[in-house]
This record gives C-alpha cells, structure tokens and sequence, in this order.
C-alpha cells in the first residue's frame, strides 16, 4: 500500500466514478419533474422507496462488502431507526433534526451492544448471531403494546425539517432522501480511502495477518458494524416518514434477507453496490407484479439465474480474490 | 405449578423438540459436509408436508400419503440438489445465500401456483386421534405420543446408519474434513446427493407428522427454518449428535417458556404488563439461549471440523 498522499490509487482505493454517475444524478434530479410532466406522480413514492432501500443496502454493504462481515440482522437497526422517530413523534417530537439523529444513535448504540458480543464470533456463526439478535429485537418490538405491538404505529405526519421545506410533500421528501442518500455515498467513498477504510478491507482479505501487524482489529471492525448501524438508523427514519407507519414487519428476518440479496445483487464490496442493488430488485419486484401475481417465481428464476450465470459474480470480492 | 402440567409441557417439549432435530439434522449435513448455506431447505419441509396433505386427501389413507409424500419429497431433494445447488458448492457463503433464497421464492410460489394460497388441511388418522391415559388423571393425545416415537425411532435410525455404516462413516470423515475424504477415494458427487435425498426424506417425516398440528400452507417452511439453524448453531455445524441436543433443548426451553414465562411474569410485574409481553418473551428465550451459547462457545457446543 502506497504510504504517500499523491500516489495512484490501490486495490482498496474506490472512487465516486462521477463520469456516469454525475449523470444517474442528473437523471434522478429531473425524475420529478418528468413525472409530473407524465402526469403519473406514482413513480415519486417508488423512487424515494428505491432511494431509502439504497440507502440501507449501502450501510450493509459497508460491513458485508468491505469488512467481510455477513450480518443477517441489518433490518433490526433499520426498524430501531424508525421505530426512534415514531416513538419520539408519538412524544409530540417532530423536528427531523432532533429526531434522525436520535434514530442514528439509538441504531448505533444497538449496533454497539450487538457487535460487541457478535464479533466474538466467525463465519457462519456471526451470521447466526446476528441474527438472534435482530429476532430477540424484532419480538421485543412486538411486546411494546404501548406502540403498537403487533398492529404497528401510524405516525401523525412526517417529520419537519424547516428550510423551507415541506416533508409532507412527496417531492420535497424525494429530494431531501436523494441528497442524504449522496451524502451517505460521498462520507463512504471518504470512509473507505481513509486509513481505516484501507485496514477494514485488508481485514476483510486477511484478519491474521492484519492482527499478526498489530491493528486492533476487533476494533476496526466494532467500529465499522456501528457505523453502518448509524446508517441503517438514518435509512430507518426515511422509511418511518416515507410510509407514516412502522411495524415489527420492518424488522422481520426476511427484511435482512432482502437487504443482503440487494448487496449480493449489485455487488459486494462496490461503492455502488447497494444502490445498483436496490434498484434493479425494488424495479424488477414493481415490474414483474404488474404482469402476474405470482411474480416470486420470475424474480427467484432472475435472481438464480444471476448467481448460476456469473460464476464469478457482479461482485468486487471475487474478482479480487481471482487477481491475487 | 403442578406436576402434571410441566409433565405435559416436557412432553410438548420433546415433541417438538425430535421433529426440530428431523430438520435440523439434513441441514448439519449440508452444512457440515458441503459447507453450504441452505436457505431452501424449509422449502423440502413445506413441498413434503403439501404431498403428503394432498396423497392424503386423494387416496383417504394418511399412511399412503405419508409413504408417498417421503419419496416423493426425496426425489425432489435429489432433483434440486443434480441441477442446481451441485453447482453452488464451491461458491463462497453470500452466492449460496442468494442462490438458495432464490429457490425458496421459486418454491413457494410454485406450491401456490399448483396448491392455491388456501391452507390444506391434514387429518391424524382415525386410530390415532384420542386421548391416551398415561397417569390416573393425566391424559396426553395419543397423536402427539406417536409423534414422539416416531422421532425417536428415526433418530435412532439415524443414529445406526451415520455411526455403523460405511456411508455413514464417509459422511462423518466429510464432514471433519472434506478434502481429506475424497483423497481418501469417497465418492463425494454420488454422497451429497444421497445426503440430499435423506435429508429431504427426514424434512418430509417432520412435515408429515406436524401437518395435522400446524397448518400445511405457503411460508411454513421459513419460520421452522429459523429454528433449525438455530439448533444446529447451538450444537455445532455438522455434528448429528449436537443437533439432537440442540433440538432438544430449543424444543423444550420454547415450550417451557411459552406456559412458565407469562405466569412467572405476572407474578413479577404485575398481569397486565405479563399478558401484553409474555409471549414476546418466550419468543425471545431461544435466541437468548443461542447467544449465550455462542458467547461461551463461539463454535457451538460439538464442535466437528478441527
């Protein structure tokens, strides 16, 4: 690894690639205004759902792809998140700016406490653990009568956020969702070309020899698993206000599942993995529900079809396992 | 707290605890000798349970379903395993996961497809259906006690075939060590998909016999699931003999925990705090059990491979 500021990027280098993403941006700036010019403001709601999910899968990736550490209890620090700002707007709390940030640090302080004592373990056991924890969270949530329990927790409006900005309008929330969204993309392209974005990778290739080096990796990687759980939390508040409503079902298993399956999708360990992810799942799910109601079937055949077809994957990882 | 209910309440326990265990061990296998994340096997529990439902209901005979339905459900585990998830093996653990996540959906909405969303209805045959007397003044169904020896009698097949046989032996020599065995001339390829065809087999006995108690409908394969990763965690990937401890265990701590929690609770904090959470609670006292488990020892409590 280069130790100089100005050398060429490495192999744990990523960049914002503003070449065609500066115009994915443009494209989804002007997304409102050709929807409205098509008359079709559905498309709105959609985008800003594929928005938040974006926003979700790229804090998993965070630790999935970049730290090669596969979390199966995600949705659990998305669902705190949320279920942060329905509580706290239930309490007659409706400032966005105190209320997301609650939602940030009370996920990340459940992702703390998770990692603290997942992170014990390896492989296929932390894939467990984690997911004992995220249903411990999901059935305490559901034992909260006083929010809901079961039945979930209708929010009174969504949050405000001043600026001049009215979040109950769906396009003013599409755009605050899209530039925290490019805020998050830009933090983790820091994050990731960052000394400590360098030693999370190098853990992800190889842990022994980085605490053979002498790094804390235990650290590295608690830090890490908090930081995507402050994510998470973020996306979790958008999702809160996006639908005005929170339930355990945010919380579900098969939520972290979906989420994964967003990361593998686009690609593990790319900076536009989640986002690609997100899209091209939330997009086919819409898609392929119009045309029949057994759309499942479709997507399982897509989905297997990507993993059988690219044996070494849309994923980062492989191929860099394949070039060393 | 009497006698005769926490009696009544073991006796769930096990129950569930043995039908756990008949998941859970093709999923060790799979787990262990493979080293392959099989999301799609609540799928082999839910496809068993729905042919041998609809066998049953074709042919008036819940024994012809319940033969039927095994090999059918075998069959299709063998099919599954020949075409696609032979080619996942060597993939890393995420491939597998959306591999076989992508089987799950294409499961389910292939039962729904042919079955329709409407759950089917599973009858315990006629000699099986009333209550047995087992203590003066404590009667248990007499279907759950069939239950019970049912899964006893498979696990101790299982025991036999995995402990004293030569395919058991390479089964177990895969397991500890997979390149090891095939240098030692196990013919791996033929094995797993034998592995497979079992392990399908023992998802469609526990469907078969929980049919009548659960609903046979869409999705029931993905809650069970759940449970069985978490009694194989508990007793260690690949280790038969932890997974009928850690089957026994969930079994019965969850069904413990369901009758003892909310009247503990009640006693506790009161019984209109206990009646909203309890249930919750109970819910949540196996994964409490599992990260404790983890936490003492990371690898479960058999570990197998080195």
């Amino acid at each position: 690894m280069p130790t100089h500021e100005q050398a060429a990027p490495g192999l744990l280098d990523h960049t914002l690639q503003l070449r065609w993403s500066l115009p994915v941006l443009a494209v989804l700036a002007a997304l409102p205004v050709l929807a409205a010019l098509a008359g079709d403001t559905f498309y709105v709601g959609l985008a800003t759902r594929i928005l938040i999910f974006a926003l979700a899968a790229t804090s998993l990736n965070l630790i999935l792809g970049f730290g090669g550490l596969v979390s199966f209890g995600h949705a659990a620090f998305v669902g705190v998140g949320a279920y942060t700002v329905a509580i706290l707007m239930q309490a007659g709390l409706v400032s966005a700016w105190v209320a997301w940030p609650a939602a940030m640090l009370a996920s990340a302080g459940m992702a703390l406490l998770i990692g603290l004592i997942s992170l014990r373990t390896q492989g296929v056991y932390f894939i467990m653990i984690t997911l004992a924890f995220a249903q411990m969270l999901y059935y305490l949530v559901i034992s909260l009568k006083a929010y809901g329990g079961d039945d979930g927790l209708s929010l009174a409006s969504r949050s405000s956020l001043g600026l001049g900005l009215d979040l109950g309008q769906d396009v003013h929330f599409y755009f605050v969702t899209l530039a925290l969204l490019v805020a998050v993309l830009v933090l983790m392209v820091r994050l990731l070309n960052a000394r400590f974005g360098h030693v999370l990778q190098a853990i992800r290739e190889n842990e022994v020899r980085m605490t053979a080096l002498g790094f804390a990796v235990f650290r590295y990687k608690l830090v890490a698993f908090t930081v995507a759980g402050a994510l998470a939390g973020l996306a979790g508040a958008l999702l809160a206000n996006q639908g005005s409503f929170v339930s355990p079902a945010l919380m579900q298993w098969s939520q972290s599942g979906m989420l994964m399956i967003m990361v593998i999708l686009g690609g593990v360990g790319h900076l536009y993995g989640g986002v690609l992810g997100a899209i091209v799942f939330l997009l086919l799910e819409e898609f392929l529900s119009h045309y029949t109601i057994h759309w499942q079937l479709g997507l399982g055949a897509v989905l297997l079809g990507v993993v059988l077809m690219a044996p070494n994957g849309l994923t980062s990882l492989a191929r860099r396992r394949t070039v060393q | 707290m009497n006698g005769i209910l926490i009696l009544e309440q073991m006796l769930n326990g096990l129950q569930f605890g043995l039908m756990l265990f008949l998941l859970a061990a093709g999923l060790t296998l799979v787990f262990g000798i493979m080293d392959m994340i099989n999301l799609a096997h609540g799928s082999l529990y839910m496809v068993g349970a729905y042919l041998i439902a609809s066998i049953a209901a074709a042919t008036g005979s819940f024994w012809l379903g319940l033969g039927f339905g095994i090999v059918g459900a075998a069959v299709f585990g063998m099919l599954l395993e020949m075409t696609v998830l032979r080619r996942l093996y060597q993939r890393d653990h995420v491939s597998q996961v959306l591999g076989t996540f992508a089987i799950l959906l294409m499961c389910n909405e292939g039962v729904r497809l042919i079955w329709g969303s409407q759950p089917l209805s599973l009858n315990p045959p006629g000699m099986l259906a009333g209550p047995v007397e087992l203590l003066p003044g404590f009667s248990y169904p007499a279907y759950r006690l069939f239950i019970i020896g049912v899964g006893l009698v498979v696990a101790g097949l299982l025991y036999l075939l995995i402990a004293h046989t030569r395919v058991g032996m390479q089964v177990r020599a895969g397991a500890a060590n997979r390149e090891m065995a095939m240098a030692m001339g196990t013919n791996v390829q033929r094995l797993f998909t034998a592995v497979f065809g079992v392990g399908a087999a023992l998802c469609a006995v526990a469907g078969g016999m929980l049919g009548p108690l659960l609903a046979v409908q869409v999705g029931m394969g993905e809650s069970i699931l759940i449970l069985a990763f978490v009694v194989i965690v508990i007793g260690g990937i690949g280790s038969i003999r932890g997974a009928l401890l850690g089957a026994l265990l969930v079994g019965i701590v969850d069904t413990a925990g369901r009758t003892l929690i909310p009247p503990t609770l009640g006693y506790l904090v009161g019984l209109q705090a206990a009646s909203n959470a309890g249930p919750a609670v109970a819910s949540i006292l196996i994964y409490v059990l599992m990260a404790a488990v983890l936490f003492f020892k990371p690898r479960g409590l058999f570990p197998t491979h080195g």
